[in-house]
């Protein structure tokens, strides 16, 4: 039981990151260590993602250098693009094994929006900070009590 | 079509490319432009542009059928495809819409909310929310669905943020919808890898034919399905993934409420009907389990909780919150009952609920923006201060109950035939329980500024001080759509009955 | 006056423009390898911080002025989605990027030139951004904080 774990030990980082991560985000009542755990969350995902993108004796997706010339590793490429059902077209390339870059591309992605959401939440808390004095859940909610007792401002 | 022909060729053929790029690029402008007003018409007249292009593209879909656009040249499924068809068009007119009406109305509400120097940013992150919620309807990748998705709620979380101005509990909401609204982000890529996994392709066509072929999949497809079910949910504030967008909506600048409301939970919901119905299919035993149980069973629990709770709220802007959380329930039912007059009751459900509970926060940012309330007890007497405002809330609140001759009325009555002809009686008996209720909530309203007197302040009784017109006017344009659309005026009605039908009868068609 | 932190500043300085070189070598080397405008707006922006970093935030926002940060933002977004708008101009769909020369692959090789070189101009400005932004607070931590 525990060598089908061991066999995909990368599926089992995935789920303890991923569990990790959402036990945070929901347990912690800090708002800067709730983002830690979103981070550790979405982190998680990249993980599987890259995952997904091996090939079992795939090498890095960079196209080798078979033959010189300018365009000569460009065009291939455009070509079996161009006509993906043109089984000549792949046959440059056929003898390589690649890994699939497309999770590669889709992770990087991910990353600019897991990054884009932490400034902003790293912002929010911030201006949380400047405006409640602290950054604890607890804390804000016992500020906002009377107002939500009120149901406004005024 | 005769109307067909007045748009540019060009527009309509690189149409759906263009009503993300132009909102994109001039966001992007907005964004540096030295004076507030001049980021109010730039604002304005993207989202005309793009008003003026979808509603070309709507004629063309129903001219001419589906209509796929190739990014870059790239052929699907390796390139990405923009896909508009019956069912993206309507909420793609839909948005464009809201957004002209939200600016329109924003000219007044943002100078009283924002401070001078963010305005310019404000109008900059708008214009980003509107191209990805654009770009969410029109995808035809899954995974693009994700990046604007992220897009629309990322500046979506700062423009919440700014109605700290105003209300400092707006951060807090923001916060939590940022948590909340990441994790259901992140559950939805989940899914899509999951389904990556299984298909090998990111297509939204694509993936349905090889799921089709595979029969349904095997475990990993129905894991993805439950990722994405899940993380969707998040974002259309399914009732127990809700708790973010009470606060959020409520302590929001008006604009952005509007806006969020009327069209936020919509695209996501949309993307719950592709999903279910286009990419994955319900004559797979697991997504038909999903609908009937899961779908059904938290949308008709949400709509009596939510309408629960609506009653039981002092900020009158919470209880708009709330209402909105229990209609989301009656959109899930629809898609519940996984007939064609389910779905066609639920999107049509959709779009109507668009316009209605964007009338009514309309309505409510007049109420803030002339007397600072959003207080139930101090809406008393004014329909004597502020009669045309209160006129428009009356009628969009009449319509949210489901009145006859309003927009409510029509999607009500299709959702409920839609219910018992499925056999499902204790479905109807709900739909009339929560009716009952949002009687009761709105009436509250009502009762207190219709036959309440004004309060007086220092000895004299406040005097009549009605809204500017560029907030009555789109305020009303909702209302009077409404009873449009309920009473059948200029065939509005059956236009968007028929777009409802056309949607439903090409999502049942897809699965066999 | 003795400076406590010489050996950081002399090796910084240094450093940092190979770390702005290299920035360049990852950028124009992204269209042959791995590489590209994301990888090399974030190490051109690291070459910036970490100037802040050992010179202080004010000696950075004079050699990377915090205006530019908006520009250069806008000028990112504007080259990427006008290389789109040009082949819109053309006569070919959105980021066709063929049209753009006689031959496919010429086109295409250009259009990545510039759209590279607009998110390497969008995610310097907005790594340095998100820096400045944190940066520029002033803080008051009190002891029950930490």
């Amino acid at each position: 039981m525990f060598s089908v774990i061991f066999e995909q030990y990368n599926y089992a980082v995935v789920i303890i990151l991923m569990m990790t991560g959402l036990y945070v985000v929901f347990a912690s009542r800090n708002l800067i260590k709730k983002l830690v755990g979103l981070s550790l969350f979405q982190t998680s995902v990249f993980l599987l993602y890259i995952t997904i993108g091996k090939v079992s004796g795939g090498q890095p997706p960079i196209i080798v250098e078979t033959h010189g010339g300018d365009h000569a590793l460009l065009e291939p490429v455009l070509v079996a693009a161009a006509a993906p059902n043109d089984a000549a077209a792949y046959a440059g390339q056929s003898d390589i094994l690649y890994s699939n870059p497309l999770p590669h591309v889709l992770i990087l992605t991910a990353i600019v929006v897991g990054v884009a959401t932490l400034a902003i939440g790293l912002a929010l808390v911030v201006r949380i900070r400047e405006v409640y004095g602290t950054i604890e859940e607890d804390g804000i909610n016992a500020l906002d009590y009377h107002y939500n007792l009120e149901g406004t401002d005024e | 079509m005769d109307l067909l022909s007045l748009f540019p060729a060009w527009l309509l053929e690189q149409g759906p490319a263009f009503v993300i790029v132009l909102p994109l690029l001039m966001g992007a402008i907005t964004a540096i432009l030295p004076s507030r007003t001049s980021a109010w018409w730039v604002c304005l007249i993207v989202t005309l542009l793009c008003t003026v292009t979808s509603f070309g593209l709507l004629l063309q879909v129903y001219s001419e059928g589906t209509s796929v656009y190739t990014m870059g040249g790239w052929d699907p499924p390796h390139g990405i495809s923009l896909v508009l068809d019956v069912l993206s068009a309507p909420v793609l007119l839909l948005i464009a819409a809201m957004a002209v009406v939200t600016t329109v109305y924003a000219m007044p509400s943002t100078i009283a909310e924002i401070e001078p120097k963010k305005r310019a940013p404000f109008y900059a992150a708008f214009l980003l929310c509107f191209a990805g919620l654009m770009g969410m309807v029109v995808t035809g990748d899954a995974f693009n669905v994700f990046v604007f998705l992220e897009v629309s709620s990322i500046s979506t979380y700062a423009l919440v943020a700014m109605g700290a101005a105003r209300d400092r509990r707006a951060l807090a909401a923001a916060y939590n919808y940022l948590i909340l609204g990441s994790i259901g982000a992140t559950f939805f890529v989940i899914g899509l890898g999951f389904m990556f996994m299984e298909t090998g392709t990111l297509n939204m066509a694509d993936m349905s034919r090889i799921l089709a072929e595979l029969d349904g999949g095997s475990r990993v497809a129905k894991v993805g399905f439950g990722f994405i079910i899940i993380g969707l949910g998040l974002k259309l504030a399914m009732f127990p993934l809700h708790t973010w967008l009470p606060g959020a909506y409520a302590y929001a600048p008006t604009k952005v409420t509007v806006f969020l409301a009327s069209t936020a939970t919509k695209a996501a919901l949309y993307l719950l009907f592709r999903f279910t119905f286009t990419v994955f299919d319900p004559s797979y035993d697991y997504v038909i389990v999903v609908l009937t149980y899961l779908l059904t069973g938290v949308g008709v629990v949400g709509m009596v909780f939510a309408s629960l709770q609506a009653i039981f709220q002092t900020d009158a802007r919470r209880t708009l919150a709330y209402s909105s959380v229990a209609q989301v329930g009656y959109m899930l039912l629809g898609i519940g009952l996984a007939t064609a007059a389910g779905i066609a009751a639920g999107y049509l459900h959709l779009l109507n609920h668009a316009i209605i509970k964007g009338g009514l926060f309309l309505a409510m940012g007049a109420f803030w923006y002339r007397f600072g309330i959003t207080r139930l007890s101090d809406f008393n007497g004014l329909s004597k201060t502020m009669p045309w405002t209160m006129g428009a809330f009356m009628i969009s609140g009449l319509s949210l109950i489901g009145v006859p001759f309003t927009a409510g009325f029509v999607s009500k009555v299709n959702l409920t035939i839609a219910a018992a002809d499925k056999g499902w009686w204790w479905a109807v008996a709900i739909i009339v329980v929560t009716s009952v209720l949002a009687i009761i909530y709105i009436g509250r309203i009502l009762l207190a500024a219709y036959f309440g007197s004004p309060p007086e302040i220092d000895g004299e009784v406040v005097k009549r001080n009605e809204a500017p017109l560029m907030m009555l006017v789109p305020m009303w344009a909702m209302a009077l759509l409404s009873i449009a659309i309920g009473s059948n005026i200029l065939d509005l009605g059956d236009f968007f009955v028929t777009a409802s039908e056309r949607a439903a009868a090409l999502l049942v068609g897809s699965g066999a | 006056m003795r400076d406590p932190h010489v050996i950081l500043r002399v090796i910084s300085k240094f450093l940092i423009p190979f770390i702005a070189l290299y920035a360049f070598y990852v950028q124009f080397h992204g269209d042959f390898g791995p590489g590209g405008g994301f990888q090399a707006g974030v190490i051109l922006a690291a070459s910036v911080i970490l100037y802040a970093l050992i010179f202080g935030l004010e000696a950075a926002k004079k050699a990377f002025p915090p205006s530019w940060i908006r520009i250069g933002m806008t000028l990112g977004v504007l080259l990427y989605g006008g290389t789109g708008v040009l082949t819109w101009i053309l006569g070919a769909d959105f980021l066709s990027y063929g049209v753009l020369a006689e031959k496919s692959y010429h086109g295409q090789h250009y259009g990545i030139i510039a759209v590279e070189l607009g998110i390497l101009f969008a995610v310097t400005s907005v790594m340095i951004a998100i820096f400045y932004a944190f940066g520029s607070r002033q803080p008051e931590p009190e002891a029950e904080d930490w």
